[in-house]
C-alpha cells in the first residue's frame, strides 16, 4: 500500500513539483517555536476566506441582482431555500469576522514590528489585499439593497463626487446612472463576485509567498534565520510549520469556531452591529434614513469622514473629509518607514511606543463608536481630537520611536 | 500585554450598546416567546383577520406555518381567505395604488418589520393609538407621531386620549382609556403579546430551528476543542 503511494507521489513528482512545495511550504517551512495567540489571525483569516467563498456560491445560486427583486430573494433564501438561513448568516457573520480577524492579525503585525525590513513588501501586499476587502465588504453590502445598503453606498458613492472636475463623471461612470441604481447593483454585484474575489486570491496567494520567502516574524522581533545550526542549516529556533503550527492552529480553529458558531446560532444580528436594524426596510430611494451608519468596520474611518467641519487651505470640508478618510487607511503603508526604532518587537521598545499604540488603539475603538452616533457638537468634537491622535500616531513616529528608550535584544528567542 | 490582550478581547467581543426608540418614549418589554405555538397560532390568527387585509407579507408562505404547529387543512380554514393555495406567498388584499390613495402611503410589508423595529416598539406602539381630530384619520400614536395607519384595532382596545402634564421636567405625555373596547386592558395586552410575538415568529421563522442547531454544534465542537488541544499536547511535547 505505502509503495503504491510511494510510486504514485513519485510519478507526480516527475510531473509537478508536489513534494517540493510540500515541503518547502509546509513540512520544512521553520516557523519561530514562540507564536503566541497573536499568530493564530493569519491562518483564521484564510479559514474566514474559504467560508466566504464557499457560502458565496450558494447564496450567488439564489440571489437576484435586480432593485426590484434582491430584497425578496434574500428572504427566499432565509424562508425557502433549504438551510439557506445558515448559508447566508455564516456570510453575514462571517463579514463581520473577517474585519475583526484581520484587525487583530495588522494589530499583531504592529505590536511585533512584522513590517519592518525584511517585511516591507508583506506588509504592501496585506495593506492591497485590506483595501479589496474593503471593497468586498462594500459592493457585497449594496446588495441586500436594504435602506442601509442603499443610503451607505449613497453616502460613499457620493465621496467620489467631492474629488474637484472629475468627481461628477467619475460618480456616474461607477454608478452607470445618474443615480444609485439597478444598473449599479448589477454592476457592484459583478465585482462582489468576480472582480474583486479573484483578485483578492492571487493577492493572499502573492502575500503567502511572500511570508515565506523572508520567513514569519515572532514576538520577540530577531530574525531567527541569522541563528542557524551549521550542521543542517535549520534555524536553531525554528520548528516546522507542518506538524508543530498545523495541529495548533487547528486549536485556534475551534476556538474560532466557538466564537463564529455563537454568532451565527444565537446572535446572528449581533445588537444591530453585524446585520443593521434597517436593513430590513426595503431600500426606499425617497425617503432617507434619519440616522445613516456604516457597518461598525468602517464607523472609525466614517467618524474622519465627518470630523471636518469647516473649509481650509481652500479646500472644501467635504473634501477635506474624503482625504482623511482615505489618508487614515493608506498611512499603514508607510509604517516600514515611519519606524525609525532599533528594535522591532514591542517587547524591546520603549515607553513612548507603547503609550503611542495604546492612544491610536483607544483613538480607534473611539473613533468607531462615534461613527455609529449621529453627530452632535460634542460628539464632533470628539471626532475632532481622535483624528489627531490616530494621525499623530503615524507623523509622529519617526521621532519618538527614534528618541525611545528600547531594551537590547535577546540573540536566542525567549519562552 | 495580557491585560491589553484581554481588553481588546473584551471590546472585539461584545455588543456595544442597545438601540433605543427613536421617539425617546420608553418601550414596555414585548412578551415574546417563539416555542409557544398557543400564542403563534393566536397570533396568526389575528395577523391574518386585522393585518393582511392592508399589509402583506409576502416573503412568507402560508404552509410555513406548520412548523407552529398547523396542518395543511387548519392552514387552509383559518389563515387564508381568499382562495389562495397553500404555498402561496401572502399577499395582501389590498393593491398597491389603492394604499397610496387611502392613506398617502403604500402600507409597508409586515415580513421582517419585527427585525426593523424590534418587538417592544411594536408592543408598545400598537397599544399607544389616541384620538386626535388634528389628523386625517383621526387617530394619532405616541411612538409614532401621525402616523398614516388609522386604529385598526380599536373595537378591541376602546379608545384613547392624550394626557399631557406640564411641570418642572417638561412634558410628561400618557394615556387613558375613555371608551371602553370589547377587551379589557389585560386581555387587550395579551391579544398585542401574541400578535408581536406572531410578528417575531414571521421575521425570522427559522429563528427556533437555528437555536437548536446552534446548541449541538457547540456540543460537538467542544468535543472537538478537547481533542485538538490534546492532539496538540502530545506533538509539541518534545519542543522546549
Amino acid at each position: 500500500m505505502s509503495n503504491l503511494f510511494n510510486s504514485m507521489i513519485a510519478w507526480i513528482d516527475k510531473r509537478f513539483p508536489l513534494t517540493s512545495n510540500w515541503k518547502a511550504h509546509l513540512s520544512e517551512y521553520y516557523a519561530p517555536k514562540n507564536f503566541n495567540f497573536w499568530y493564530f489571525f493569519g491562518s483564521l483569516a484564510l479559514l474566514v476566506l474559504v467560508n466566504q467563498l464557499l457560502t458565496g456560491i450558494f447564496l450567488t445560486m439564489n440571489y437576484k441582482p435586480d432593485a426590484s427583486q434582491a430584497f425578496a430573494s434574500v428572504e427566499y433564501i432565509m424562508r425557502d431555500v433549504d438551510y439557506g438561513w445558515l448559508i447566508r448568516y455564516m456570510h453575514s457573520t462571517g463579514a463581520s469576522m473577517f474585519f475583526v480577524v484581520v484587525y487583530l492579525h495588522m494589530f499583531r503585525g504592529m505590536m511585533y514590528g512584522s513590517y519592518r525590513k525584511p517585511r516591507e513588501l508583506l506588509w504592501l501586499i496585506g495593506m492591497v489585499i485590506f483595501f479589496v476587502l474593503m471593497s468586498l465588504a462594500f459592493t457585497g453590502y449594496i446588495l441586500p439593497w436594504g435602506q442601509m445598503s442603499y443610503w451607505g453606498a449613497q453616502v460613499i458613492v457620493s465621496m467620489f463626487g467631492a474629488i474637484p472636475s472629475i468627481g461628477e463623471i467619475l460618480q456616474q461612470w461607477l454608478l452607470g446612472d445618474f443615480t444609485l441604481s439597478d444598473a449599479a447593483l448589477n454592476r457592484f454585484f459583478a465585482y462582489h463576485v468576480v472582480t474583486l474575489p479573484l483578485v483578492l486570491l492571487v493577492l493572499v496567494f502573492v502575500h503567502i509567498l511572500a511570508l515565506h520567502e523572508t520567513g514569519s516574524n515572532n514576538p520577540d522581533g530577531i530574525e531567527i534565520k541569522e541563528n542557524k545550526n551549521p550542521a543542517n542549516g535549520i534555524p536553531v529556533d525554528g520548528i516546522p510549520f507542518h506538524p508543530y503550527y498545523t495541529v495548533k492552529d487547528i486549536v485556534g480553529v475551534v476556538v474560532f469556531l466557538i466564537v463564529f458558531c455563537g454568532i451565527i446560532f444565537f446572535a446572528p444580528e449581533m445588537g444591530g452591529y453585524f446585520l443593521e436594524y434597517n436593513n430590513f426596510i426595503p431600500a426606499n430611494t425617497l425617503q432617507t434614513p434619519d440616522h445613516i451608519a456604516p457597518v461598525w468596520y468602517f464607523t472609525p474611518y466614517y467618524s474622519m469622514l465627518r470630523a471636518v467641519t469647516v473649509n481650509f487651505l481652500g479646500v472644501d470640508a467635504k473634501l477635506w473629509g474624503v482625504i482623511l478618510m482615505a489618508g487614515s487607511v493608506v498611512i499603514f503603508c508607510f509604517l516600514p518607514w515611519l519606524d525609525r526604532s532599533p528594535v522591532k518587537s514591542i517587547r524591546y521598545k520603549g515607553p513612548y511606543f507603547k503609550v503611542a499604540l495604546t492612544l491610536f488603539v483607544i483613538s480607534f475603538f473611539v473613533l468607531g463608536w462615534l461613527g455609529t452616533k449621529s453627530p452632535t457638537p460634542l460628539y464632533t468634537l470628539l471626532a475632532q481630537i481622535f483624528t489627531v491622535i490616530y494621525f499623530a500616531f503615524f507623523i509622529l513616529m519617526p521621532w519618538y520611536s527614534k528618541i525611545d528608550k528600547t531594551k537590547p535584544e535577546p540573540k536566542r528567542l525567549k519562552e | 500585554m495580557k491585560k491589553i490582550t484581554i481588553a481588546l478581547l473584551i471590546l472585539c467581543l461584545t455588543p456595544f450598546s442597545v438601540l433605543a426608540s427613536e421617539s425617546g418614549m420608553p418601550l414596555d418589554r414585548a412578551p415574546v416567546d417563539i416555542t409557544d405555538n398557543a400564542s403563534l397560532q393566536r397570533g396568526a390568527e389575528s395577523f391574518v383577520n386585522y393585518c393582511l387585509t392592508c399589509h402583506g407579507a409576502s416573503y412568507m408562505r402560508y404552509n410555513r406555518h406548520r412548523d407552529i404547529g398547523f396542518t395543511n387543512e387548519e392552514i387552509l380554514n383559518k389563515l387564508v381567505f381568499t382562495g389562495q393555495k397553500v404555498g402561496d406567498l401572502m399577499q395582501s388584499a389590498m393593491r398597491k395604488k389603492e394604499g397610496e390613495e387611502w392613506f398617502g402611503v403604500v402600507p409597508p410589508d409586515l415580513s421582517v418589520i419585527a427585525r426593523a423595529r424590534g418587538a417592544d416598539w411594536l408592543y408598545t406602539y400598537l397599544r399607544a393609538f389616541y384620538r386626535d381630530d388634528a389628523t386625517h384619520t383621526g387617530w394619532n400614536n405616541l411612538v409614532f407621531d401621525r402616523v398614516a395607519m388609522p386604529h385598526v384595532l380599536y373595537q378591541l382596545q376602546g379608545e384613547q386620549k392624550l394626557i399631557v402634564k406640564t411641570s418642572d421636567k417638561g412634558e410628561q405625555k400618557s394615556l387613558a382609556l375613555v371608551k371602553p373596547g370589547q377587551l379589557s386592558a389585560a386581555e387587550y395586552d395579551k391579544f398585542v403579546g401574541d400578535l408581536v410575538n406572531y410578528l417575531v415568529y414571521l421575521g425570522e421563522p427559522h429563528a427556533s430551528e437555528r437555536k437548536k442547531l446552534g446548541i449541538e454544534v457547540m456540543i460537538f465542537l467542544l468535543g472537538m476543542l478537547v481533542l485538538s488541544y490534546a492532539l496538540k499536547k502530545e506533538y509539541w511535547k518534545d519542543i522546549h
